[in-house]
């Protein structure tokens, strides 16, 4: 469906307005900030995809026999670290929420453009306190630092990296702020709240989460600093601490942190969905409403991480009733989308296939959910690989490919240039396949009750098998991934120029050009349509939709 | 245990593989039915409150079926048996100990006989582990400065694994084990071997000879509360509050003696942390159980007695307690 015209005279856009580094580390424009936090985030990705290749790796055999004992837990958690706190959190909301967010509503920028590049030095500060971390010795405690382990046992550098993290978590409050702001007060004449296209609703949700969220486990950091340097007794009992105190600041907010990873992911696949099928999206305010009920309800199920931690089982109760309760609007998300492709007309672009893998491995992950919050599996299926398949199921499957989606949809608004569609579908289909090899085998490695965490399992080399198939699935999945980088950066130079709007999408990003010029539009739009206008766009007075194919 | 937690896992795997299945089907076949085709434009449609309901109240509906399940096995994955056969854990980076009340003594093994309950009372001496027996279906962590109690009963003789499923430093992997399920013949062969004396027997020596026994005295005139009958039943506090004295009341006396003071005592009793071991605080606990095994029943009566009397109306309580578990325990040796 891309359509590509000869750009004879290039206009000037946000890309070639200036040139030089300064124009770049100074740059106020929401554009170019989220070109510089694609680069960074892309980096701590293919970080935390090194070490995740080396756990799998060492699994291949039983026996602990590539890395050391202490060496494997210090990968597990800086994988952990990594790609919790400098890749999936930022991902989506720093690099297509600080791209589209003001394009979207029709704005010039978003409303606090220096705090938004303060926020990407942030992360820059805390992601290099963590580079130095790692270099230096790392951290052994998992990315969960469960104390009284974090506080009073281990000898690694926890200060640090919770220094790190917690830098970081002001620059992921400072975005959440910044969108919050910018979509309550910047909104273009005529975009009124049941106009914002869903990807909208999806960010504000997930900034509400940063805002409200990202505070806690700031504390709870500091906390653990104060133990650790101080001997204040807080978590560790030996101090008159208590370790459950630990655990319920570090999953209210933890868990809620899921939900910005998976929000905005869904944010982009609603938007694919529907222009990929030509329609509105079925049921829009129950789509943008459960986005709303998602952040409430997610402050709300955290200890369902502790059923077996020495909750009271009334506790327990509660917290199993709430998690249900939390995946409702989940359910209502899938059955909307589902229902948004009946009678459509749909197309099968590389960004189409990323929402289509969305689609499967999100409703895996979250139906597996079902299974841990019904306590009596819990008990025994916790701290598995049960766990570890479904939150990868919901956080990679569900995350990542909605990130991949967006990125290839966004490309040619991004770049002014179309990737190569044939490799990105290929891409897209290696993902999905390496992804269930990687992941699928631990739901049953999980069930048969192979412990997380663990480097050496030479006591059960009944779990050989399975471990065998999904370290072979990463590396077709590392394959899957390193394949668009490269032709993402191949296009940048030899790609197609891309038109305005290649895929005659509806939303205000596409009504101005490819790349946009620094302040977006060149007049400001007044907005007299609803989201998702393709019965207009494809109107037969129209032009008739160009298929390059 | 497990065949409860089996049962809802099939349970739960057909639902959900249902739920999927919908889902995917419906995918693949409007992907397919409704591709693209030149001229053939898409029928717009706003949305149907209806099916919304349908959809919401259905899958709820389902939620709140499997959430009742869970919850109920959950119960009785959490409710050991009163009549339990107790076994004291201690768990340390990176090993696990066993104490049998009849004295045994096990690392990282731990035998029971087939068809018996068994309750584990569970402590740690440095981080959170986390006992887990994969073929029992269940789990448990393991925290540093308080019990935390598990129960099962083994089916078929055998040896099965157990892990440590908490993170708990260097050598977590290495924090495994062996449940050994004999056969009740064998296992009483087992246990005749090498025991130095009941748990419980070890506590009265401890209890000895930290002195315990000057102040808690088995008569009305002792400046601590007297301990015959107190396990298991409610202690009125001195701030007014009232608790049951079980494994984490009797273990907080010892380690924390001022927390949770008894009503009409003065705060003169020290404090025992860092000069008793893990393994004398259970010992102590398993005396002072020894020494007062009430049964719940008898405890909503006695809270009614010392309401108004406090302290000294559990000693005056002490002797009918006694007496009464004799013939329970009697009825269940019949």
């Amino acid at each position: 469906m891309p359509t590509a015209i000869p750009q004879p005279v290039e206009r000037e856009n946000y890309l070639n307005k200036e040139y030089g580094v300064w124009s770049w580390l100074l740059t106020t424009d929401h554009k170019r900030i989220a070109l510089l936090y694609l680069l960074s985030i892309t980096f701590f990705f293919f970080i935390g995809g090194f070490f995740a290749l080396l756990i799998r790796l060492e699994l291949l055999t039983p026996a602990g026999d590539l890395v050391q004992a202490d060496t494997y837990n210090k990968l597990f958690t800086m994988h952990g670290m990594v790609m919790v706190f400098f890749f999936l959190i930022p991902s989506i909301p720093a690099v297509l929420g600080n791209f589209l967010v003001p394009l979207m509503i029709g704005a010039k920028d978003l409303a606090f453009p220096r705090i938004n590049l303060l926020s990407w030095y942030l992360y820059v500060i805390g992601g290099v306190m963590m580079l130095h971390c790692m270099l230096t010795g790392g951290v052994d405690t998992g990315w969960t630092f469960y104390a009284p382990f974090s506080t009073s046992f281990t000898n690694t550098k926890i200060v640090e990296a919770g220094l790190a993290i917690f830098v970081a978590g002001f620059s992921s409050i400072l975005t959440g702020l910044n969108f919050v702001v910018t979509i309550h007060r910047m909104r273009c004449p005529g975009m009124t709240w049941s106009r914002l296209p869903l990807f909208i609703w999806a960010h504000y949700a997930t900034s509400i989460i940063q805002l409200l969220g990202t505070p806690v486990v700031a504390v709870t950091i500091v906390l653990v600093a104060a133990e650790r340097t101080l001997h204040l007794g807080i978590f560790d009992p030996k101090l008159g601490g208590d370790p459950l105190l630990f655990q319920h600041l570090f999953w209210f907010y933890s868990h809620p942190a899921v939900y910005i990873m998976i929000l905005p992911s869904m944010g982009v696949v609603t938007e694919i969905i529907a222009c990929f099928s030509r329609k509105r999206i079925f049921g829009y305010s129950f789509v943008a409403f459960s986005s709303i009920a998602i952040a409430v309800f997610g402050f709300l199920v955290w200890a369902h991480h502790m059923f077996v931690a020495g909750i009271s089982v009334y506790s327990a109760l509660v917290f199993s009733f709430l998690s249900y309760a939390v995946a409702l609007p989940s359910a209502i998300k899938v059955f909307n989308w589902t229902a948004t492709l009946y009678k459509g007309s749909i197309h099968y672009d590389a960004p189409m296939l990323y929402a289509f893998g969305f689609l499967g491995l999100f409703t895996i992950g979250g139906l597996t959910g079902l299974f841990l919050s019904a306590l009596g599996i819990n008990v025994h299926v916790t701290d598995t690989y049960f766990v570890v398949a479904h939150f990868h199921y919901i956080m990679v499957g569900g995350a990542v490919m909605g990130y991949l989606g967006g990125m290839h949809f966004w490309w040619p608004k991004i770049s002014g240039r179309l990737y190569p569609e044939g490799w990105a579908r290929l891409a897209a289909l290696i993902v999905f396949i390496g992804f269930n090899l990687t992941f699928f085998p631990q739901f049953l490695l999980g069930y048969m009750g192979m412990p997380r965490r663990y480097y050496d399992y030479s006591h059960m080399p009944e779990f050989q098998v399975l471990n065998v198939l999904s370290t072979a699935g990463a590396t077709v999945l590392g394959v899957g991934y390193l394949l668009p980088m490269i032709y993402f950066l191949w296009s940048m130079r030899y790609g197609k120029p891309s038109s305005d709007n290649p895929w005659n999408a509806a939303g205000l990003e596409w009504k101005t050009s490819s790349p946009p010029p620094t302040f977006n539009f060149d007049e400001e739009p007044v907005v007299t349509w609803e989201a998702y206008n393709y019965d207009e766009l494809d109107a037969p007075y129209k032009q008739e939709v160009p298929v390059a194919k | 245990m497990a065949g409860h937690v089996d049962a809802l896992y099939i349970f739960l795997l057909i639902v959900t593989g249902m739920m999927a299945l919908l889902v995917f089907v419906l995918v693949i076949f409007f992907a397919a039915r409704f591709r693209h085709r030149p001229g053939v434009r898409a029928e717009q449609i706003e949305g149907s409150t209806a099916l919304e309901i349908t959809w919401s109240a259905i899958p709820f509906l389902i939620f709140m079926v499997i959430f009742a399940w869970g919850a109920i096995v959950y119960f009785k994955e959490r409710t050991p048996p009163d009549d339990a056969t107790e076994v004291y854990i201690v768990a340390k980076q990176w090993m696990w100990k066993v104490e049998h009340a009849e004295g045994q003594r096990e690392i990282n093994e731990l035998h029971v006989p087939v068809g018996r309950d068994v309750k584990l009372i569970m402590t740690s001496q440095d981080v959170i582990h986390s006992f887990y027996i994969p073929a029992f279906r269940i789990k448990q962590d393991v925290l540093p400065g308080r019990y935390t109690v598990e129960w099962f009963r083994a089916t078929k003789p055998g040896v099965y694994h157990l892990f440590c499923a908490e993170y708990c430093g260097t050598q977590h992997s290495g924090m495994v084990g062996s449940i050994v399920v004999l056969e009740p013949a064998q296992y009483e062969a087992w246990m005749n071997g090498g025991s130095t004396g009941p748990l419980s027997a070890t506590g009265e020596k401890i209890f000895a000879e930290l002195g315990c026994s000057t102040c808690h005295r088995s008569d009305t005139q002792g400046r601590g509360p007297n301990l015959h009958g107190v396990f298991g039943s409610p202690v009125q506090l001195e701030d007014g509050r009232t608790v049951t004295a079980d494994e984490n009341y009797v273990r907080e006396c010892i380690l924390d003696p001022g927390a949770k003071r008894v009503k009409g005592f003065q705060p003169i009793m020290p404090t025992f942390q860092g000069l008793v071991s893990e393994e004398q605080v259970n010992a102590l606990v398993a005396y002072i159980k020894s020494i007062s095994t009430a049964k719940p029943g008898n405890a909503v009566e006695k809270s009614r007695t010392s309401a108004s009397t406090a302290a000294p109306a559990v000693r005056e309580n002490a002797q009918p307690d006694i007496q009464r578990n004799a013939q329970s325990k009697g009825s269940q040796v019949r």
